[in-house]
């Protein structure tokens, strides 16, 4: 099985690589699109700002080439907020695999709201084949500005003000606003899941 | 809910945990991986590993220490010492650290924070503040403590906050190694004036302790040192006491 993990302007990669060793597993970065095209996994990760990574992407022709791709492929962070339809950030155009807004965190009046997001939250509503073995209400690392609406392709839901979309899905795309490479034994879960499918 | 966060802090020194001792599960306590993941299996939030190597070797050391965390630690952890410039942090971060923390370097030179967010994002910006209470007031030290300045740490973290820092590390030299609890004054007026999360430090000797800070001064996340490596307190009866009083803390 060979699992690769798209290359492009975007932080985590390194994690991302840790994490499928600590699985056993040997991950290969590269923007190639014959040797993503080939792979059995695809895993598109990020942590970044959307309009610049669109950019990279767009440049690369790797946007039609992620949209187009038949394999499971799991986006993590900015990569999941990417394969939705537009991003507030920098009012940005994204791949549309999902057709999900992607907005910014905003603050009560009465409270003030700590933004980015950082730290340990719950996910809920857990629906999806990744999250075999996942308890509901396990606690995943977040680290956002930016979070996915609600939309019929949630397949797991976070509270931070308002309920989000921790995870989405849709046919072989799928999605985490988390990183499960830092969310210890059930982001490890997570991860076997997928490369599981 | 987003968690309230529970923070070892392991000094390093060429390489090697500073303070690691008596610890039955690990072979070898000044081990940082080894007490990084023991940390992080028995439910640390995050880690902080603090360098406090001085030669000149430190920098290959330490970005070959951080893929050597990276590789075994399963939780976030942040880095700091020494650190002065994008470039090493863009060394770091490309090891597999999730946040570095500035602190000497960027109150000299407060660009540093603009130029670090703008590269690499807030989210892995740590500011760390050492601060001490006199003459009416909080001031910022530098140095690891050594050199006053005449700037208050609310006004130098507000300003840091302005050019980009995702976070606040904030340590009180007053409450530093006293056992007596966190400073819960300047804490709670960082916390509940800036919209980015307060990691307190400094102080912690009991539960209570933690319990104080995170409800009265609303910390978002607390750090200690020697109470867990000397286990004082040990962090899963930490969490259930918490947890117990009402708080939101991962299991």
């Amino acid at each position: 099985m060979k699992t690769v993990i798209i290359k492009y302007n975007a932080g985590n990669i390194r994690s991302v690589l840790f994490a499928l060793d600590r699985l056993g597993v040997e991950g290969v970065v590269t923007d190639n699109p014959e040797e993503i095209k080939a792979a059995d996994k695809v895993i598109f990760p990020g942590v970044g700002e959307a309009s610049s990574a669109m950019r990279y992407l767009q440049e690369r022709k790797l946007d039609q080439l992620i949209t187009g791709l038949k394999q499971p492929v799991l986006g993590i962070c900015l990569g999941m907020q990417l394969m939705c339809k537009h991003s507030e950030e920098n009012d940005t155009n994204c791949l549309g695999i999902f057709d999900v807004e992607v907005k910014r965190f905003q603050s009560p009046v009465d409270n003030l709201l700590k933004i980015p997001q950082i730290g340990w939250n719950n996910i809920t509503g857990l629906y999806c084949t990744m999250f075999e073995h996942v308890p509901e209400n396990s606690y995943m690392y977040f680290v956002h500005s930016y979070y996915a609406a609600l939309s019929p392709y949630t397949v797991a839901t976070t509270n931070y003000v308002i309920n989000y979309s921790a995870a989405l899905q849709k046919d072989n795309f799928y999605a985490v606003q988390f990183h499960p490479e830092k969310s210890a034994g059930e982001g490890q879960k997570i991860l076997e899941n997928f490369l599981k499918l | 809910m987003l968690t309230k966060r529970i923070i070892p802090c392991l000094d390093i020194k060429d390489g090697r945990t500073v303070k690691g001792v008596n610890f039955e599960n690990i072979r070898d306590a000044g081990d940082p991986i080894e007490l990084g993941a023991l940390y992080a299996a028995q439910g640390a939030d995050e880690l902080v590993f603090l360098d406090i190597t001085a030669t000149n070797e430190r920098r290959k050391t330490l970005s070959e220490l951080v893929t050597r965390i990276a590789k075994h630690v399963n939780i976030p952890f942040t880095v700091g010492g020494g650190i002065s410039s994008v470039e090493d942090v863009n060394v770091l971060l490309q090891s597999g650290a999730d946040k570095i923390s500035v602190n000497t370097s960027a109150f000299k030179r407060p660009e540093l924070v603009d130029e670090l967010a703008r590269e690499f994002g807030s989210q892995c910006v740590v500011l760390a503040i050492d601060t001490r209470f006199e003459d009416g007031d909080w001031y910022v030290y530098l140095n690891g403590g050594r050199v006053k300045t005449e700037v208050k740490a609310y006004d130098w973290a507000k300003e840091a906050v302005g050019r980009g820092a995702g976070e606040i590390l904030l340590t009180s030299m007053n409450n530093d190694g006293t056992k007596q609890g966190f400073a819960l004054d300047i804490t709670g007026k960082l916390s509940q004036n800036l919209n980015v999360p307060v990691i307190a430090s400094g102080g912690a000797g009991t539960m209570d302790h933690f319990m104080d800070v995170f409800e009265t001064a609303q910390a978002d996340a607390a750090l200690a040192a020697s109470i867990f490596h000397y286990k004082e307190i040990e962090i899963p009866a930490l969490k259930t006491y918490l947890y117990q009083r009402g708080l939101n803390i991962r299991f």
